[in-house]
């Protein structure tokens, strides 16, 4: 109980610091404590707390934040999705030198958008050990729906390790973490249960798999996390209120280094308003899906007397993060299934077209929950979690073709060139490339200033990655047209090619990468460097 | 050899932690070690069969070393000292040097070829010449069926090739031994597993000539019991 009454306290006194107007903030970089499921760890906060203080701004507002490093290594923050110049972008490296041991270091920028957004570290796997935070950026206009009450969901892993002996780890074998891999009793059981023909096929797969050298069990890279909402566990059980009658915001944050949800609340249909920040045509789903970095702002209307579960799924389905929706602190509700672990399918591997091939024409995810959630994955069940609907429909489950635009961006030119990038990796060797070349070996990726440039990615790792290119938004080609939404982040299943078109209207250097933090850190990264423009 | 430590000297320099955007490319070490005892013609023998790497993600010093003992007396002994390059996703290509300590002391020059090859079996190749010009090869695989989890069995093959004979050490020329091995072991944890193992061990040719003569057979079931330490 009295954590909870804690977690309640830090959200009012960021909230009323916030309220205050203060333009200048200061935030302390330094190490934490956190015991989970007996466990103590040592993690690395922001002014002692994972998540970190909100930072509530105003579009609009000139915003100076002072971070003063209390660790003994160099640590950094980047504003994920801000618009600013490049050298207050906080990637070591890129935008500057990082922040030393005991130095504070101080960042000015201009707040020129609004929406959800999050900030992090962006040195060494500090991430991993906390270092997140969000940031909510008023608008200047009235809002364009209507709520009465807002609550912040953050998503993160905790890890029961340190993030640095994780990587050795995989270094030294790739599997380590693996403990889902096919046994001999599965083969057994799968050849008992095809009939005739199928049986030969079972036989097929795994020698189809052997001849790859790939593991459809392969899902995630390291297990043992216990996943949290706003920093708490599921025991903790963190309470979003509200008062009977009320709409309320939810923004959604996926600050995990290494995690996809699957998020849905049981009972209660959500209005998807933003993705990545953004203004989006409302859509009534039962369950989105959110990849590493990205945010989702939804609106929910609660029945009074009731109490609702936010269920957020982790993608290999090893645990879940959850908090309730009530009207008193300490209510629970029903939490539903986790479902099966997915395993990966032939189909999603090897480019292999068909219905669901490489293409930007995802299904709309009215016709089929299934796949509009996972594409190339597959549960042994139906659609979902299959939980709250029946089989006649499946849940809508929002996928990157119903993202449409509030409002057209004003660039709706063609792209000038197109730039191919491909996600490669190494997985016996846990290294992660583009067009199999490792950051620290591949020169800039040279924008032009002012161009229209299609960037299309082709993944040709069996793992979905979420690609971030910092200080440019990217134009997603989902078959909207002109209505093309636009996001910092990008995800792109096995097998899948996703186009995105971008304006270069920022000059200098950016960081552009995987958002997976351990991919990130062995090499599937770029630095873009915007040729031109003014100084 | 001094250029092998050379090597080894600047990559153990190199910085060890990885970091978020590094332009560097960070050192990892992997060690594996596996020692069991078995009764052979009424003896005990103690054998080990160990290697590791120290380096980055395409070059890398890897080390080798296997032998066995008998009553404290070392009836085989070697160690190899390599580099290791990586030349396609799932291949290293060796070169280094051997060293045996027993049974006779020599040095050999050694190429070889290491990785996965398809179906998940783990391949080690390599070629070796004396430093009295006696050339000889090695191959062996090991492949991986799990039972459970923790339950895994290594199935392996293992051939010894020699060019020439050698009457000192009753070694014909050509395909000189084989063995088939099984080895079950339970995972406590990655780093700890200890282990059974069944071994068949075969003569062939001129070989099989020597060890009929010695010993009355040519071929011999061993059945082991052992460590397996990884970190």
């Amino acid at each position: 109980m009295r954590l909870k009454l804690a977690g309640l306290l830090i959200v009012t006194s960021t909230l009323s610091a916030s309220a205050a107007l203060a333009d200048v903030y200061d935030l302390k970089i330094d190490q934490f404590e956190r015991t989970v499921e007996g466990k103590t760890l040592t993690g690395v906060s922001i002014n002692g707390a994972s998540p970190g203080p909100l930072l509530r701004l105003h579009e609009g507002e000139d915003v100076t934040i002072n971070v003063t490093n209390t660790l003994a290594v160099d640590t950094s923050l980047h504003w994920h999705g801000i618009i600013l110049n490049a050298k207050m972008d906080g990637v070591p490296g890129i935008s500057f030198d990082g922040i030393a041991p005991g130095e504070t270091y101080t960042y000015h920028f201009t707040a020129k958008q609004s929406g959800t957004y999050w900030y992090h570290g962006h040195s060494a796997l500090q991430e991993q050990e906390g270092v997140f935070a969000p940031i909510i950026i008023e608008p200047a206009a009235p809002e364009p729906f209507q709520y009465d009450r807002e609550h912040v969901v953050i998503l993160s892993d905790w890890l029961n390790d340190s993030p640095y002996k994780a990587l050795a780890n995989l270094k030294k074998r790739s599997n380590y973490y693996n403990y889902n891999r096919r046994t001999v009793f599965d083969l057994w059981r799968d050849w008992r249960n095809a009939d005739g023909a199928q049986k030969t096929n079972v036989i097929k797969e795994r020698l189809a798999w052997g001849r790859m050298r790939m593991d459809p069990s392969d899902i995630v890279d390291i297990t043992g996390y216990t996943f949290l909402v706003n920093g708490e566990t599921p025991q903790d059980n963190w309470n979003a209120l509200f008062e009977p009658g009320e709409k309320i915001r939810l923004r959604f944050i996926n600050a995990a280094a290494m995690t996809y949800f699957d998020v849905k609340i049981p009972g209660l249909k959500m209005t998807v308003v933003q993705a990545d920040g953004q203004n989006i045509e409302p859509i009534s789903v039962d369950e989105f899906p959110i990849a590493i970095a990205e945010t989702f702002d939804v609106i929910v209307e609660p029945e009074a007397g009731k109490s609702y579960t936010i269920f957020a799924a982790a993608k290999d389905r090893s645990g879940y993060a959850r908090g309730t929706i009530s009207e008193t602190p300490g209510a629970e509700a029903a939490i539903p299934e986790l479902g099966p672990r997915p395993e990966l399918t032939m189909t999603a591997m090897g480019g292999s077209h068909g219905d669901h091939g490489i293409t930007n024409d995802k299904p709309k995810s009215a016709e089929t929950g299934m796949e509009g959630m996972a594409m190339g994955m597959s549960a042994d069940d139906h659609a979902g979690y299959g939980s709250m609907s029946a089989m006649e429909t499946g849940p809508i489950v929002l996928s990157y073709a119903d993202l449409r635009a509030l409002t057209p961006y004003t660039d709706r030119r063609a792209p000038d060139r197109e730039i191919e990038l491909r996600l490669t990796g190494n997985m016996e060797r846990y290294v992660w490339s583009i067009d199999d070349v490792k950051f620290g070996d591949a020169g800039p990726l040279e924008l032009n200033y002012g161009e229209r440039v299609r960037i299309t990615f082709k993944n040709e790792t069996m793992m979905e990655h979420p690609m971030h290119l910092h200080g440019l938004w990217m134009d997603l080609v989902n078959g909207e047209g002109d209505m093309a939404p636009r996001k910092h982040t990008i995800t792109i299943r096995p097998g899948e090619t996703i186009s995105a078109d971008v304006t270069v209207d920022a000059t200098g250097s950016w960081a552009f990468h995987c958002h997976i933090l351990q991919h990130a850190a062995t090499g599937m990264f770029r630095k873009v460097t915007v040729i031109g423009g003014p100084q | 050899m001094k250029y092998i430590f050379l090597l080894a000297g600047v990559l153990a320099t190199a910085p060890a932690s990885p970091a978020f955007a590094a332009e560097g490319d960070p050192v990892y070490n992997y060690t594996l070690m596996e020692a069991d005892i078995a009764e052979i013609d009424n003896e005990t023998v103690g054998a080990w069969d160990a290697q590791g790497w120290i380096g980055g993600d395409y070059n890398r010093f890897w080390w080798k070393s296997e032998g066995a003992l008998t009553d404290g007396n070392f009836e085989d002994a070697e160690i190899q000292a390599l580099y290791s390059r990586n030349i396609s996703r799932f291949w290293d290509a060796q070169v280094g040097v051997r060293y045996d300590l027993e049974p006779k002391g020599e040095t050999y020059g050694v190429i070889g070829l290491q990785g996965l090859a398809p179906y998940f079996f783990e391949v080690d190749a390599a070629a070796f010449v004396s430093s009295s010009g006696e050339v000889s090869a090695r191959f062996d695989a090991t492949g991986e069926l799990l039972f459970t989890q923790r339950l895994i069995l290594k199935p392996g093959v293992a051939f010894d090739f020699f060019a020439e004979r050698d009457r000192s050490r009753q070694i014909g020329s050509g395909l000189s031994t084989a063995e088939f091995s099984a080895q079950l072991r339970y995972e406590f944890t990655r780093e700890l597993a200890p282990y059974v193992e069944l071994a068949y061990q075969k003569a062939y040719g001129e070989t099989a000539d020597f060890q009929r003569a010695a010993t009355g057979s040519d071929d011999d079931t061993v059945f082991k019991i052992g460590l397996r330490t990884m970190f």
